[in-house]
C-alpha cells in the first residue's frame, strides 16, 4: 500500500468505522431504554388494555 | 335477512400486525447478526488481502468496498420508506409508519458514511474533496431530506398526524433517488460512471466484484438487522406512551 494514499484509506475506514459503531451503540442504547421504561411503567401496575384484557 | 361475511386478513396482514411482528422478529435478530458479523470479516479480508490494486487508483481503490455499498444502503433504505410511505397513506397500516420512523436516522447514517468516504476517495483521485457536479450534490440533498424527516418526525407528539404528513414528503423526496442514479448519465460529472449496476453487467474484474460483492451483502444485513431492532424498539416506545397516557388519565380521573 503506497504511502501517500495509505492516510485517505485509513481515515476512509476509521471514519466509516466509527459512524457505523455509533450507529450500533445509539440503536443498542434506544432500545434497552425504552425497554427500562416499559419494565417501569409495568412494575408500577400499569398494563395496556389490550394485555388486560387477555391476561389470567 | 342478509349475512355479510367478514372478510378475514391475509397472512400479509397477520404477520405485520404490530404485535405479530414483534413475536416473529425477535427470531431474526440474532441470525442477522452472526451472518453480518461473518459477511464483514469475509469482506473485509477480501478488500484488504485478496483484491488487486486498480491500474490507475492504486490502493485507493479499497475505498469502493465501503463506499459503494454504503452509497446503495442510502438510496435502498430511502426505497424501504417510500414504499411504507405508500403503506401508510393507501393501506393506513402502523406499521408502514414505524418503518418508516425506524428507518430514517439509519439511511442518514449511511448517506453521511457515502459523502465521508466519497470526499476522501476524491481527494487523491480528482484533487478535490467536493465538487457540486450532479452525483455529488444530489447525495448531499438526499442528506438533508433524511435530516427533514427526522425533524419532521420529531416535531409532533400525535404520532399518526406525523405520520401523514412525513409520507407525503417522503414520497415528494423520492424524485432525488432517480435523479441520484441517472446524475452520472444525465449530466457530464466528476464521479465516474456506473460499474456494477448496468444494462451490459459489471464492469469490474472477478476478485474485485467478489469484495464488492461480499460487502455490499454484508451492509445489506446489517440495515435489516438495525431495521428490525429500530422496529421492535418503535413499537414498544408507542406502547410506553400509550401505558404513561392511561396512567395519567387515571390519575386525573382519581
Amino acid at each position: 500500500m503506497s504511502a501517500e494514499h495509505f492516510a485517505f484509506i485509513a481515515w476512509a475506514y476509521v471514519g466509516a468505522g466509527l459512524m457505523t459503531l455509533g450507529l450500533v451503540a445509539w440503536v443498542v442504547w434506544d432500545a434497552l431504554r425504552v425497554k427500562k421504561r416499559l419494565a417501569e411503567l409495568e412494575k408500577s401496575g400499569i398494563r395496556r388494555r389490550s394485555a388486560g384484557a387477555s391476561a389470567p | 335477512m342478509s349475512v355479510t361475511a367478514v372478510k378475514q386478513p391475509n397472512w400479509f396482514s397477520r404477520l405485520a400486525h404490530p404485535g405479530q411482528f414483534l413475536s416473529w422478529s425477535r427470531y431474526f435478530v440474532w441470525p442477522l447478526a452472526i451472518l453480518t458479523a461473518i459477511g464483514f470479516a469475509v469482506g473485509l479480508w477480501f478488500a484488504f488481502f485478496a483484491s488487486p490494486e486498480d491500474y490507475q487508483m492504486g490502493d485507493m481503490v479499497r475505498v469502493m468496498y465501503i463506499h459503494v455499498p454504503n452509497a446503495w444502503l442510502s438510496m435502498l433504505v430511502y426505497g424501504t420508506m417510500a414504499v411504507s410511505a405508500l403503506g401508510s397513506l393507501v393501506w393506513r397500516h402502523p406499521l408502514a409508519d414505524v418503518a418508516n420512523k425506524a428507518a430514517a436516522p439509519l439511511g442518514a447514517v449511511f448517506t453521511a458514511i457515502t459523502l465521508f468516504t466519497g470526499a476522501l476517495w476524491g481527494r487523491p483521485t480528482w484533487g478535490t474533496f467536493w465538487e457540486w457536479d450532479g452525483r455529488m450534490t444530489s447525495e448531499l440533498v438526499l442528506l438533508l431530506i433524511y435530516l427533514g424527516i427526522i425533524a419532521l418526525w420529531r416535531s409532533f407528539d400525535d404520532q399518526s398526524k406525523a405520520g401523514r404528513i412525513v409520507a407525503i414528503v417522503t414520497l415528494v423526496g423520492a424524485i432525488n433517488i432517480p435523479v441520484i442514479h441517472y446524475s452520472v448519465e444525465w449530466w457530464n460529472t466528476l464521479h465516474q460512471g456506473a460499474t456494477v449496476f448496468t444494462a451490459s453487467g459489471p464492469r469490474l474484474p472477478g476478485s474485485m466484484l467478489v469484495a464488492l460483492l461480499t460487502m455490499l451483502l454484508a451492509f445489506t444485513l446489517f440495515f435489516a438487522l438495525l431495521q428490525i431492532v429500530r422496529m421492535r424498539t418503535e413499537i414498544l416506545r408507542r406502547r410506553a406512551e400509550t401505558m404513561s397516557r392511561q396512567a395519567a388519565l387515571k390519575g386525573v380521573a382519581a
